[in-house]
């Protein structure tokens, strides 16, 4: 089936997710959508589903202008999708997942026997091998996209839509997926597969749309282009960002770490000295999340196994808001999760963590806020990091998030930080603050200040740290010096290849 | 509070106010005299201000009780079982104590309203930090057990013998408060407007300095408005969620005072007129700040005050009319989106990111109504 | 002690549980498709007050049942409009429609029969029936059917519940909607409208609950006269893990609990010569409840999205 998007607009309050797009996937295909966070690639593809109403533009199947408002529209054209984050009811069964609203049987009993032959006989076609009688809570992560792909595939979908699919699997799985895939075009299925893994495209894709800001910024066959050609698009320039910085120059062990294992992470041991950027790769969901909340004291002292200690002070039982005070610094990495009150202003949000104590809170017992002293506080942040607009009355969920991230490390800067904690600093930020950021990040290392930096971009840590750590499935893989590797090297530890 | 925030609710008044015309109508009445009466006996001197005054009172206190809950994330449905519990211990110690001279007696008696009204709210606290089991269930089924328990109490061990009402013996005479009557010229000391008006204008003021000027407001804000920011800026979610809701209950403890201290001077079984529940009203309608609670507050009052001539003066509205107004009211508050409709279109959405939730329109309200 | 254990208790538990179950099914199908339902209260007034009004007038009390459901529905629907059109906290507007239905019936007696206390009495032949007479049946049986007519048919609605949610595409559908409405809506299913489905349904059960208070065991409405029972409906529904079976089980052993009560009054004394204190005992279904929800006896449950209104680009 042949899909068309034609000049698609869509805004979500002041952001602009889809400029005017043209996308066209030719009948059965697989086509790629790269870009990266934030470029508009998932809103597209929502809209084909119906998830989403476009402001402006249309849809076309087979060349025919169709109304697409909501996904059983979609689904009723042929359309299926598979979303990043499964679409699953989690305490229901594969079957009734599969079938929820294309049930078989009458309105008045529903023929799950007759679900279960046929979702049987589908996966046996497609090779998708799931028990129908499980509970979702059940399966691992890959089943439950077998899941979705089948209950895509039941619905007789002839054009599949999937959202970054390979960002749960290991690479085994990805392989396994990637012929599944394959089946499919072979038996005459139309594949938009989204993602921002440049090796993936080049992998499984018979053409490429790449995006940029909201807009299409080329679409090319896949045969006749090469990743930089891609990268190049993608970020807009030819070469990616490498920042000036000189030679660390190591002191003392800051942050030591011996044997932890706390939920995904399991029995990691490194240091962190003084005046270093230590850096953290490694594919999403392999414990980086887990490994930053405990060094930051947000996770249950009961589930953390082995020693952490801090300038040679061992932390168990120091609770988050004493290792704020012994100068232990995290940005978090979800900021709106985490990071900030959006609904409070920028001066109550610059004080974060050291609300109750003075300067802060003053008087006796600290009980009061000194609001002057709040004041001068954000009034500082602004000005050092350059966070715009520069009014500290502004809630900050009025800033765009280039500058909640600069209010943020700017938060965290003024505490000031012995150990710097910092999960994804350039997440969803734009070039202009990217830059930025990393220049603080550098400068608060030759301050003397230790660093631990978690990044999803190969790119940033690379470029900042000057010992790299990979992680993969809770366990740290490799240690290497980025400056004498490759990316290949570090990708095939990432993935669990051996060095 | 800023001006523009007095709109929405302004406008759910005015349209629960059409609407409770319409009902009159509907009956036959006349809304003009319905309305008329309401407010024209609330409004006489002095029996109109001073029993309107009296009735606020109660109602500012459970007011700032849901709105203190609210600010910190969580729906204080418990409030009336609180106030219950409070009243009752208020009047245990003056009967107890009775022989104590009054600047103990009284102080004693706040301290026990008080100190019961949270130890009552902190037990749904408590389950939910260390269980997770929500507080609005919770709080509503310890609205049961409270009646339950002050009406075995007061029915067992504290009724006076042949006593055919429920109702405990009189407090201690140096436990009374004083009416306002004392004080004002022209108001007679038979209308019981006391002293306690005048802490619930005090602890109006005390929560606002509570919530905006020290830092445990700003925890009890922040917890309200996301609990995990909270939890990274290292603050105790779960301690938290006990001392909001202690600090809320001892709010709704104060009705205690004015009932037993300020009014009837013993513990009258069944006397609070759904104040608990009312203080949800006040809350919503005073969006969640002690100014607009205090205006919330009078307004329900003077509702209240002026059933009483609807129902002696109309031939067919009777004073239901009152109950029927809060309740719309309450429902036009809830529903506010339908006055943002033509907002939304040019305003449009904060939507930052992908996947970012929008915010409810009740600040930290929604989010407590999670899993139930 | 025997006196009390005797099979009057038994028809004394389910009389006092019929509203219970009513109500709670009604609940089931509002929080199953994920719209808080503490409203139940105010539902099963407004079902009470049309019961009586309508059969005083009608002379007949299915006439009235049918009235009741309806008035049910009617204000189940203005809950489902605030709750899910204009995404109100679900809490909030459910105390608002009980309040609603603390005043509203007092208005509406006071202009239809000058009293706002309460409606006028119903004649007994017009009040709704026992099994017993409708159905002839010999004299010594004549105790197991002296049951009403709403208590079993109260049995029928909790078995279909059980099919339609766990058999029909409906049941199936509505579930989902409770759990993750947007992988529901991903599915295809219009979320808002199960919604609203589940919510009137909800009021339409509750008003044959509340009609059964007014036309079944009394003649009359009264002021307030549900006592609390939608919360105890709803305590079942907790304490039942949001399943038809057990929520029915679970408003049988509240009815019990209720009937214990009332056949201890005046029978047993304490060891002092007083009456057994009846505070402790209504205490009994709060108390579970508390104890359930904090996981003492098994978790309860609640559906994923239970207090969460849906909106699809948020």
């Amino acid at each position: 089936m042949k899909l068309e998007l034609r000049n698609v607009t869509k805004r979500f309050g002041a952001v602009l997710a889809n400029d005017h797009l043209n996308i066209t996937v030719d009948s059965g295909t697989i086509h790629a959508i790269v870009g990266e966070n934030g470029a508009g690639k998932s809103t597209a593809m929502r809209i084909a589903y119906g998830f989403y109403t476009a402001d402006s533009g249309d849809i076309l199947l087979n060349d025919e202008v169709r109304e697409i408002r909501a996904p059983r529209d979609a689904i009723a054209l042929g359309i299926g999708m598979v979303h990043q984050h499964f679409m699953l009811v989690r305490p229901m069964t594969v079957t009734e997942n599969i079938v929820l609203g294309a049930e078989p049987g009458s309105a008045v009993a529903l023929d799950l026997r007759k679900a279960a032959a046929d979702i049987r006989s589908l996966s046996e076609e497609f090779r998708l091998t799931v028990d129908p009688d499980a509970t979702i809570e059940t399966l691992s992560v890959g089943q439950q996209q077998r899941v979705e792909l089948l209950k895509a595939l039941y619905r007789r979908a002839e054009l599949l839509i999937l959202d970054e699919p390979t960002a749960v699997l290991t690479p085994l799985e990805v392989e396994e997926f990637f012929s599944i895939l394959r089946r499919m075009r072979s038996q005459g299925k139309t594949v938009v597969i989204i993602t921002h893994k440049l090796s993936e495209v080049l992998a499984i894709s018979d053409r490429v749309t790449v995006m940029r800001d909201g807009r299409v910024v080329g679409t090319v066959n896949t045969r006749e282009t090469n990743a930089a050609e891609l990268a190049r698009l993608m970020v807009g320039r030819e070469v990616l960002l490498r920042v000036a910085k000189s030679p660390a120059s190591p002191g003392r062990d800051v942050l030591t770490v011996r044997n932890l294992s706390v939920q995904r992470v399991q029995g990691v041991s490194f240091d962190v000295r003084a005046g270093e950027i230590v850096g953290i790769a490694g594919v999403e969901g392999n414990g980086q999340t887990e490994l930053i909340e405990a060094l930051a004291g947000l996770l249950p002292e009961s589930q953390v196994t082995g020693t952490i200690s801090f300038s040679g002070r061992d932390l168990r039982a120091v609770d988050a808001r004493r290792r704020r005070e012994i100068g232990i610094a995290h940005v978090p990495e979800d900021r709106h999760r985490r990071g900030l009150l959006l609904e409070f202003s920028l001066a109550e949000n610059s004080i974060l963590g050291v609300h109750y104590r003075p300067p802060a809170a003053s008087g006796a017992g600290a009980i009061l806020l000194d609001q002057k002293a709040i004041d001068r506080r954000a009034d500082l942040v602004i000005r050092e990091f350059d966070v715009r607009p520069p009014d500290p009355a502004l809630p900050a969920r009025a800033l765009s998030g280039g500058n909640q991230q600069k209010l943020i490390i700017g938060r965290e800067f003024e505490l000031p930080p012995v150990l710097l904690l910092i999960s994804q600093p350039t997440r969803g930020v734009d070039i202009g603050a990217i830059e930025f950021i990393h220049r603080k990040i550098i400068a608060m290392r030759d301050a003397g200040c230790a660093v631990l930096l978690v990044s999803a971009e190969l790119e940033e840590v690379t470029a900042l740290a000057d010992r790299l750590l990979v992680l993969h499935n809770g366990r740290i893989a490799g240690e290497v010096d980025p400056s004498l590797t490759t990316a290949e090297e570090i990708g095939l530890l990432m993935t669990g290849g051996r060095h | 509070m800023k001006l523009r925030e007095l709109l929405f609710p302004l406008m759910a008044v005015v349209c629960a106010f059409t609407v409770g015309a319409i009902v009159v109508l509907i009956i036959g009445d006349s809304p003009l005299q319905v309305y008329g009466l309401l407010l024209g006996s609330a409004l006489s001197w002095p029996d109109g201000i001073g029993y309107t005054l009296f009735f606020a009172t109660p109602l500012i206190f459970t007011g700032l009780a849901v709105a203190v809950a609210l600010r910190g994330g969580l729906l204080n449905i418990g409030a009336e079982g609180q106030l219950y519990v409070a009243a009752f211990a208020t009047a245990w110690v003056g009967i107890t104590f009775a022989g104590l001279p009054s600047f103990l007696l009284v102080p004693l008696c706040c301290l026990a309203a008080v100190v019961a009204g949270a130890v009552w709210a902190a037990i749904p606290g408590v389950l939910k930090a260390r269980f997770g089991s929500h507080e609005v269930i919770n709080t509503i089924m310890l609205n049961f057990v409270a009646i339950a328990l002050v009406g075995y109490l007061t029915q067992y061990d504290y009724r006076v013998a042949g006593d055919p009402i429920m109702e405990t013996a009189e407090i201690g005479g140096t436990a009374h408060i004083a009416r306002l009557g004392r004080f004002i010229p022209g108001l007679p000391e038979r209308i019981p407007l006391n002293v306690a008006f005048l802490l619930a204008l005090v602890a109006s003021w005390l929560v606002y300095v509570l919530l905006w000027k020290t830092k445990w407001g700003y925890e009890i804000r922040a917890t309200g408005q996301n609990p995990a920011a909270a939890e990274y800026g290292g603050i105790s979610i779960r301690r938290q969620i006990v001392v909001t809701m202690a600090i809320s209950g001892a709010l709704a403890g104060m009705v205690g005072i004015n009932e037993v201290l300020g009014y009837r001077y013993r513990y009258y079984d069944g006397f609070s007129d759904n104040y608990g529940f009312t203080g949800i009203a006040v809350a919503l309608l005073g969006r969640n700040h002690p100014a607009g609670v205090v205006l919330a507050a009078l307004l329900f009052a003077v509702l209240q005050r002026g059933g009483v001539p609807v129902d002696a003066f109309t031939q067919l509205v009777s004073k239901d009319i009152v109950q029927i107004l809060q309740a719309l009211v309450i429902l036009f508050v809830a529903a506010e989106a339908m006055f943002r409709w033509r907002q939304k279109a040019t305003v449009g959405r904060g939507k930052g990111e992908e996947g970012t939730r929008q915010q409810a329109p009740i600040a930290g309200q929604q989010a407590s109504v999670g899993k139930i | 002690m025997r006196d009390i254990f005797t099979i009057s208790l038994l028809f004394s538990t389910i009389r006092l549980a019929t509203p219970l179950v009513w109500a709670a099914i009604g609940g089931l199908y509002s929080e199953r498709a994920g719209v808080v339902n503490i409203a139940l209260e105010g539902l099963m007034l407004a079902g009470a007050f049309t019961a009586a009004a309508v059969t005083f007038y009608a002379h007949s009390p299915w006439v009235g049942v049918t009235a009741a459901s309806m008035a049910g529905a009617l204000v189940a629907l203005l809950l489902a409009v605030v709750c899910i059109r204009f995404k109100a906290n679900e809490v909030v507007a459910g105390t608002g429609i009980n309040i609603l239905f603390l005043g509203l019936p007092g208005v509406l007696s006071a202009a239809l029969f000058l009293s706002s206390g309460s409606t006028p009495q119903i004649p007994e032949a017009e009040l709704l029936p026992t099994l017993a007479q409708l159905v002839p049946i010999a004299p010594q049986w004549r105790i197991f059917t002296n049951v009403s007519a709403i208590s079993m048919l109260a049995l029928v609605v909790v078995g279909c519940t059980w099919y339609v949610l766990y058999r029909t595409p409906f049941g199936l559908r509505l579930r989902s909607v409770g759990e993750n409405p947007e992988a529901a809506d991903a599915a295809g299913i219009r979320v808002l409208r199960m919604r609203y489905l589940g919510v009137v349904f909800s009021g339409v059960l509750a008003g044959i609950g509340g009609a059964y208070l007014s036309i079944g065991q009394s003649s009359l409405f009264t002021r307030n006269m549900t006592a609390g029972r939608g919360f105890i409906a709803l305590a079942a529904l907790i304490f039942g893990k949001w399943r038809p079976v057990q929520t029915m089980l679970a408003c049988l052993l509240f009815g019990f609990a209720d009937a214990v009560t009332i056949q201890m009054q005046g029978v047993v004394k304490m060891p002092s010569g007083e009456d057994v204190p009846v505070q402790f005992i209504q205490m009994i279904p709060y108390l579970v409840t508390i104890i359930v929800l904090a996981g003492f006896i098994g978790q309860s449950r609640a559906p994923g999205a239970l207090g969460v209104p849906y909106d699809k680009e948020a």
